[in-house]
């Protein structure tokens, strides 16, 4: 008996029982529609991490005062301060000593309550010098941002995120550039602050890392640091490098520079740490990595959940045409005919399971993005061609595998008991 | 030229500690062409010595030539094939598929075998025990005496040289009973060979001769005095 007359019968078999056939794939439907689903959510959370970190520019760098493990937080995470970071190092490291950085930026950052006529809101500001537009992709909306002339002349300006001039002045039809608010750290319960005038609206940014980008001022970095929070000493610099093949040369500058400076004598001295984006990309592509690979493990154990229900049905299947086999004995077929008879019929039901499942996991995963790109995040639609053939494979082979018992059973059966079977 | 050939044929059961002997020292011919009852009582081996003789068992001692050949060397799947290709099997519990139409019942052997046209050989087949206006009726949709006879439809499809037919009259009433003989004794007569296992004379009666078997021994083994010839039936010229 040739294959494809196997397969025919098989088929015919299948179509005889088809509400029984439709239980048996139920588990395996569901297993692969899980692999594929749990593989493409994996693939659109990557994608969205991933898109926001490298939306900050893989050729950026970032000094942070204090010593730090590369994979640890930062120190300030633990409520330390750390002064070791100044305006002189920011200076110095703009002074020539960097040929591949294409702009040095100094940051100071804190809460803020920012006052226009009756309108008081809690927001964050940045302290910032004017390179900082280069640094962090920047685009206004309207006005200017300040330049190095009011930065370093401590002009009292202020550009406002776009969140912060619709809460000021959203509905007032009053244009906020040349407005004047009042700003005051906000852990200073006194009313008053400091008046700064607007010269400028940034353009929305959106949502990066569930954080509202838009909801923050950025004022002169002296105003920052000595007016509203009374320091003298940097939280970060952020250079941008002319391009990617210069972060390594760069982070041996930066190194050099600020040892100096920092009279830095051994690797246990040093008191400030370079991070990068793509270190911060290459280490949130293993979590996310782990978190994908944990998730088709489940989705996968549940796939031979789905097998061990084939098993069963299969055995049942074997007892219940004991003697549809006898007689099939009886009439000619060979021990291997009815085997393989048997494990085509597992490997055709979990192969259409599979198809199933493909078909319900793409819907799903689909859903899903459409879901999430209403939501506003930035969701990709992605089905890997692999994740199908994982998902496929691996039906297939569990029907195979939990096939094989009942089929060698239904293969070994005495022809005569089988006849006798009741 | 016997077709089968047995000789001091033995068959014990159980293989460890404690042994049944089933049947003991067997020896007989049969040749092409006859129509010969194996009867006995109930437990008296005679279904085991047809178990043998159709290759779904093999003899303990003895040998069992079928068609000048030993078969003590042939190996299950060459059995499998001789039971396709020269042996068509009747049960007394017919034994067809259930959800499946009398057309692919009778073609259930031709899938196993080299034969083509499997459409038109199960037509013929059917023809010949009149049940061509039943071929697309499905099993549970015919009376009894219909499924003896699709399934005697089915031992005739890949042509035979011997027809087994175990208590074939045994689940049915007199009249698709008489039915049933009489094709088979047509059968006979267009030269199949065919071996009937029964425990009732009357039905014994139809064949050319008697083996008698009871404890296992053949107790005698003669042609049949007065034979009796099943009438013509009238389902089966319409």
């Amino acid at each position: 008996m040739n294959f494809s007359s196997t397969i025919k019968l098989v088929i015919k078999n299948l179509r005889a029982r088809k509400g029984r056939s439709l239980l048996t794939i139920l588990g395996i439907v569901i297993g692969v529609a899980g692999v594929i689903v749990i593989i493409a959510l994996g693939a659109g959370a990557q994608s969205l991490i991933l898109g926001q970190v490298t939306k900050l520019g893989a050729d950026l760098l970032s000094i942070q005062p204090g010593k730090s493990n590369e994979k640890g937080p930062p120190a300030q995470m633990f409520g330390i301060v750390i002064t070791t970071l100044t305006n002189g190092d920011a200076a110095a490291l703009r002074d020539g000593s960097l040929p591949y950085a294409k702009a040095v930026n100094a940051n100071v950052r804190g809460t803020a309550t920012v006052t226009w006529g009756n309108r008081t809101i809690d927001t964050n500001f940045v302290g910032t010098d004017s390179y900082y537009p280069q640094v962090v992709s920047l685009t206004m909306q309207a006005g200017d941002f300040f330049d190095a002339q009011q930065d370093q002349g401590n002009a009292n300006v202020v550009v406002l995120g776009s969140t912060v001039a619709d809460g000021l002045f959203g509905g007032t039809g009053v244009n906020p550039l040349g407005q004047v608010i009042k700003v005051r750290n906000a852990a200073n319960t006194e009313a008053g602050g400091i008046p700064l005038r607007v010269i400028g609206v940034t353009a929305p940014l959106g949502t990066s890392f569930f954080q509202d980008q838009d909801d923050q001022i950025l004022l002169p970095l002296t105003i920052g640091q000595q007016q509203l929070l009374g320091i003298r000493h940097l939280q970060a610099i952020n250079i941008k490098v002319a391009g990617d093949a210069y972060i390594d040369l760069t982070i041996n500058d930066i190194k050099n520079v600020l040892d100096q400076r920092h009279r830095i004598k051994t690797e246990d001295d040093v008191d400030y740490t370079i991070r990068n984006v793509a270190t911060a990309v290459d280490m949130l592509s293993t979590i996310t990595d782990a978190l994908r690979l944990f998730l088709t493990a489940m989705a996968a154990i549940s796939l031979i959940v789905g097998g061990i229900g084939i098993l069963n049905i299969m055995l049942a299947t074997v007892g219940e045409r004991t003697r549809e086999i006898g007689l099939r004995k009886a009439v000619g077929a060979t021990n291997g005919t009815i085997r393989r008879q048997f494990l085509i019929e597992a490997g055709l039901l979990t192969g259409l399971g599979g198809i199933a499942g493909i078909i319900l996991g793409i819907i799903a995963a689909y859903l899903t993005s459409l879901l999430m790109q209403y939501l506003g995040y930035d969701w990709a639609f992605v089905i890997s061609f692999s994740s199908i053939c994982l998902a496929v494979g691996v039906s297939v082979l569990t029907g195979i595998i939990f096939g094989l018992y009942p089929a060698f059973k239904a293969a070994r059966l005495d022809p005569i008991d089988a006849l006798r079977y009741e | 030229m016997e077709l089968i050939n047995v000789i001091n044929l033995s068959k014990n059961y159980g293989s460890d500690g404690v042994v049944t002997p089933v049947l003991h020292d067997l020896s007989f011919k049969i040749k092409q062409g006859e129509f010969v009852a194996i009867m006995g009582p109930s437990g008296s081996g005679k279904s085991t010595l047809m178990h043998i003789l159709s290759f779904l068992d093999r003899p303990t001692n003895g040998s069992y030539k079928f068609d000048g050949r030993d078969t003590e060397d042939f190996d299950d799947d060459y059995l499998a094939q001789l039971r396709n290709e020269r042996i068509g099997f009747v049960f007394q519990s017919f034994n067809l598929l259930p959800r499946t139409t009398v057309l692919d019942n009778v073609k259930l052997p031709l899938i196993y075998s080299k034969k083509k046209n499997h459409d038109q050989l199960a037509k013929q087949a059917l023809a010949a025990v009149g049940l061509s206006h039943r071929l697309s009726y499905y099993t549970n949709q015919i009376s009894g005496g219909e499924k003896q006879r699709v399934a005697i439809a089915r031992a005739l499809v890949c042509d035979p040289a011997v027809i087994f037919a175990d208590e074939p009259t045994g689940n049915l009433d007199s009249k698709s009973g008489n039915t049933v003989m009489h094709i088979l004794q047509r059968l006979n007569e267009e030269g199949r060979t065919i071996i009937l296992v029964t425990h009732e004379s009357d039905t014994a009666n139809h064949a050319q001769r008697i083996i008698r078997i009871k404890d296992g021994r053949l107790v005698e083994d003669e042609k049949v005095k007065h034979r009796t010839i099943a009438q013509t039936d009238k389902e089966l010229t319409k």
